[in-house]
């Protein structure tokens, strides 16, 4: 078959970049080999935009046992214990097909875990939709959601956490970010990088079928009106199977018997072989008739480019191959050696015996174009005097409707439909500022959180980073935990565009400035670029997954109120800043304005305080204060426990709104109990925190002097009814 | 006390049921779904999860699989068996315990802890909820919506063969309480000689006051009296 330039251009290949493949060659590919370029090169698996700045992100410290590279990041948390995690994006795949998009990513992201040799113990998600108003979103949701549920919960492992958002950014191009947390023995990591020539390389798992070709292509190209075309692209998963892969890797992986393991998830046969060969700097030879097939006669082409799920790539001990196949026959999975490494440093597919793609593995691993992109600079947009016009604004009235929208909705709707206490050990389930699960067997645990704040990041995409960090290093430290690392998501829309890969080269440089400064390293992460529709863009979101370890599991705290009559004391300086807050969106509908400025030597030393009284026991509760500001943190940890509280803004020069809504960052809540008071503030004045007295909890009633009272149980009517509304109305 | 717990393919819950019987000194033993024989029992546990990945109906494959043959011989014997959440469906499929669970009336998988009745405490899975009759546990899953005909749950009642319905905190069995839909809010059945215990909750994740309860311990300790 000849390649036209039609074909080269089907495969998302540029005319520049089709003369590299023939330079690299030295002669034309044929249609196999056009097809491994295609899935190589493209922006999913090659990070061909993002390299260059990812760079410049922290990613080690004393910590950190693996960082980005591997199927996912390890850390050291003492003891013998790592724990392993990453987090991946499944955006395209999911507005095309939300219930099987959404499934697969989980069990992409589980399978990059327990390939390295951890046991799965917890699943984190970051969900974005359109507007709850647009046609697609109530069935966009229905199907993720269930989608998640439906894969964490057959395979076991509990979805602890996670964020639900709405914005009509994503109106035709949702994004679905999943998390994935495991624990491995430090001595019992498994990695990809193939060593030793004339080693068996195996293939397990279920059969390759005729789904997902070209999956990881499709993810790196824009949407335009013919989505549905696209279904034959999206996987199936089948969370059953993965069970018994999970089960059977774990016994294989009690002993010696696996010198590397690749899961296949993006570009399937081809980049795990290509991925393994090339960190081995060896060569891969497989048989395509050894391959097992769910339908006869598949060609070269679509097995090497299928993403069929729920399958591994190993490379054996040749002494332990029986004893590999008998446990992956008790398991009901299929076994097949498909080849053996060698020293060609070559990537050699046969089918019998001929030839039928003859690749230099530098060809699609070093070789790989690499660009440094047209970027934009963004000007830190000017504050807007909205309020000024308009001071008489009823502060309940705001609370009420603030509290009732979809996005600070309170989401057991979604939180339900998972599983989040399988395997027994989940202390502080979904809902709290982090997830906490115990680690087996031990009086130690970690705490996780996944976030985003892609309204700040649009304002501004340097403060937008920045933010975004601390805020999940502020939701790590309210549980009572030390952060130690996270993982980043960055979800962008074209790179080719200036103002594009202007907002991901800033974004980049504010995570890395955060991480840099609260010695936070990034682990692990995945780019997906070309996040748009009919060429308008989604709004920069970099999703972040935080990690952090609890040493004594009698010391985690929540956000819960504990008791009536302890004291309520804000944390961190408020200066009132409304520009892209909850208020200003939801109440004045107005999004221009500058994202709130952090300063991150207040974000680490009041974070650090706060740990210090959290490890001295003298807190009752705490709350980070985030979206919403004061007042909308207050009635959080009000709702949550069922207690009031009787506030009174303390003497200062600030407007009311802005003290009560406003949404300057590196501030927490925290109650504590009159007889602590006097330690506690000697311990915020000796590490000179600024703080202020807010008020006191109280029996069933929350109160601001002169100005409002409401029960807590109508503040909960209103916070709950958003998702029970909106599904009944979709009948 | 020894126990054995049945590990079919897609179980899930199989170790957490066995911490929780070590954690209470039972001598217990994993058993493969494909084994012949059953290790010496007072107890047979089917644990939750999706064993054969709920293809054809939840419980169904599993219910044919080679050790509910001895499973069965040990509840003739009057050996105990319990089942939890998949572990009840795998009884109800094998004939063990009458009537059917259909999915939950919102058709949603439902995660969340819920408050239970104690209706029968004269059985071995239940004599420690005497003097703690309202209980808290965590349910986990999508077809746990209890039904039979009307003689069956006439009989059920008379009989005293229900050992749980679902209730609210002060212990009402209220519509509201129902979390999917079971009639009469049934939560747990008993077979006749109430040496068989099927139920949708999840006593093996609530054994530790750090997970937010110890209900569950209740009935790991009443084994031992």
């Amino acid at each position: 078959m000849k390649i036209t330039p039609k074909i080269v251009e089907n495969h998302g290949i540029k005319k520049n970049e089709y003369k590299k493949i023939i330079s690299l060659l030295g002669r034309e590919p044929n249609l196999l080999e056009l097809g491994i370029f295609s899935a190589m090169w493209n922006e999913h698996c090659s990070y061909k935009s993002s390299k260059k700045y990812l760079k410049t992100l922290p990613t080690k410290n004393s910590k950190v046992i693996q960082g980005p590279g591997e199927n996912a990041g390890v850390i050291d948390i003492g003891d013998n214990d790592a724990i392993v995690f990453k987090i991946e994006s499944h955006n395209h795949p999911s507005f095309i097909e939300p219930y099987q998009g959404a499934a697969t990513g989980v069990g992409g992201i589980l399978r990059d875990v327990f390939t390295m040799g951890a046991r799965p113990i917890a699943t984190l998600n970051s969900i974005h939709f359109g507007n709850q108003s647009h046609p697609k979103t109530r069935n966009l949701l229905t199907g993720v959601v269930s989608g998640i549920g439906d894969y964490g919960n057959c395979i076991g492992v509990p979805t602890v956490g996670g964020e639900v958002k709405f914005d009509s950014s994503y109106n035709e191009n949702i994004l679905v970010n999943a998390m994935a947390v495991g624990l491995v023995k430090k001595d019992k990591i498994f990695y990809s990088k193939a060593k030793g020539i004339n080693k068996p390389v195996v293939y397990v798992g279920s059969k390759t079928g005729k789904d997902g070709i070209h999956g990881a292509s499709m993810a790196s190209a824009e949407f335009d009106n013919n989505t549905e075309e696209k279904k034959p692209t999206v996987q199936v998963g089948d969370p059953f199977t993965e069970k018994l892969l999970l089960e059977a890797c774990m016994e294989l992986m009690k002993d010696e018997s696996i010198i590397s393991i690749q899961d296949m998830g993006a570009a399937g046969l081809t980049s795990s072989s290509v991925e393994m060969a090339s960190k081995g700097n060896l060569g891969i030879e497989i048989d395509l008739n050894k391959v097992p097939c769910r339908e006869k006669n598949m060609t070269p082409y679509e097995i090497m480019l299928s993403e069929s799920q729920e399958r591994m790539l190993l490379i054996l001990n040749p002494d332990k191959k029986e004893n590999a196949e008998k446990i992956f026959k008790k398991w009901n999975l299929d076994f097949s050696i498909i080849g053996k490494t060698t020293n060609s440093k070559k990537l050699i597919l046969k089918l019998s015996d001929n030839i039928v793609a003859d690749l230099p593995l530098s060809s699609l691993s070093s070789d790989v174009p690499i660009y440094d992109r047209k970027w934009k600079k963004n000007i830190l947009p000017k504050n807007s005097e909205e309020l000024k016009k308009n001071t008489k604004i009823n502060i309940l009235d705001s609370l009420k409707q603030i509290l009732s929208t979809p996005n600070n909705s309170e989401k057991s709707w979604v939180w339900e439909q998972y599983d989040s206490t399988v395997m027994a050990d989940t202390i502080i389930k979904p809902g709290g500022d982090a997830a906490v699960v115990r680690i087996h067997g031990k009086n130690k645990g970690i705490a996780m959180t996944i976030d985003s704040s892609a309204n700040y990041c649009l304002a501004h995409p340097l403060s937008g980073g920045k933010q975004i960090v601390c805020e999940v290093w502020r939701n790590l430290i309210s549980v009572g935990s030390l952060p130690i690392a996270i993982t980043n998501c960055l979800n962008f829309g074209n790179p080719e565009k200036d103002i594009v890969m202007g907002q991901f080269v800033e974004c980049v440089d504010g995570i890395s400035q955060a991480c840099t400064y609260l010695d936070f390293p990034v682990v692990s992460g995945n780019v997906s670029f070309y996040n748009e529709t009919q060429h308008k863009p989604i709004s920069p979101t970099p999703t972040i997954g935080g990690v952090g370890l609890i040493k004594d599991l009698n010391k985690v705290v929540n956000k819960n109120f504990k008791e009536i009559g302890s004291l309520i004391i804000v944390i961190g300086k408020t200066l009132g800043h409304l520009d892209q807050s909850e208020f200003y969106r939801e109440i004045f509908k107005i999004k221009n304005g500058p994202p709130p400025e952090i300063n991150l030597f207040n974000e680490k030393n009041n974070g650090i305080t706060v740990q210090k009284l959290i490890s001295k026991e003298l807190l009752n509760s705490i709350h980070d204060i985030s979206g919403g500001g004061i007042l909308v943190t207050l009635s959080e940890m009000c709702m949550t426990s069922n207690i009031g509280a009787k506030i009174k803004i303390p003497r200062n020069n600030i407007n009311s709104h802005k003290y009560l809504f406003g949404e300057d960052q590196s501030r927490y809540i925290i109650e504590v109990k009159k007889d602590n008071k006097k330690e506690v503030c000697d311990i915020l004045q000796k590490n000179a925190i600024y703080y202020e007295e807010l008020g006191i909890t109280q029996k069933e009633n929350m109160e601001l002097d002169k100005i409002f009272n409401i029960s807590v149980k109508e503040l909960n009517e209103i916070n709950i009814n958003f998702f029970n509304k909106y599904f009944d109305e979709g009948k | 006390m020894k126990s054995s717990v049945i590990v079919f393919p897609g179980s899930n819950c199989d170790r957490d049921v066995a911490v929780a019987l070590q954690k209470f000194k039972i001598k217990n033993q994993m058993v493969w779904h494909n084994d012949s024989s059953l290790p010496k029992s007072d107890l047979v546990v089917l644990p939750g999860g999706f064993s054969y990945g709920d293809y054809l109906r939840t419980g169904c494959i599993a219910s044919k699989s080679k050790i509910i043959k001895e499973v069965i011989k040990h509840a003739e014997n009057g050996g105990l068996i319990l089942g939890i959440c998949n572990g009840f469906q795998i009884l109800i499929e094998s004939g063990l315990l009458p009537g059917v669970l259909l999915r939950n009336k919102k058709l949603k998988f439902l995660s969340k802890n819920i408050f239970l009745k104690v209706i029968d405490v004269k059985n071995k899975f239940c004599v420690n909820y005497k003097n703690k009759n309202i209980i808290e546990l965590p349910i986990a899953h999508n077809e746990g919506n209890y039904f039979a005909s009307n003689e069956l749950i006439k009989d059920l009642e008379d009989q005293n063969l229900i050992a749980f319905k679902y209730c609210d905190y002060k212990g009402n069995t209220t519509e509201n309480s129902n979390p999917n839909g079971s009639i009469n809010n049934i939560a747990g059945i008993l077979n006749k000689n109430k040496n068989i215990l099927g139920m949708m909750p999840h006593p093996e994740r609530l054994i530790d006051p750090m997970l937010s309860g110890t209900d569950g311990s209740l009935m790991f300790e009443g084994f031992l009296k």
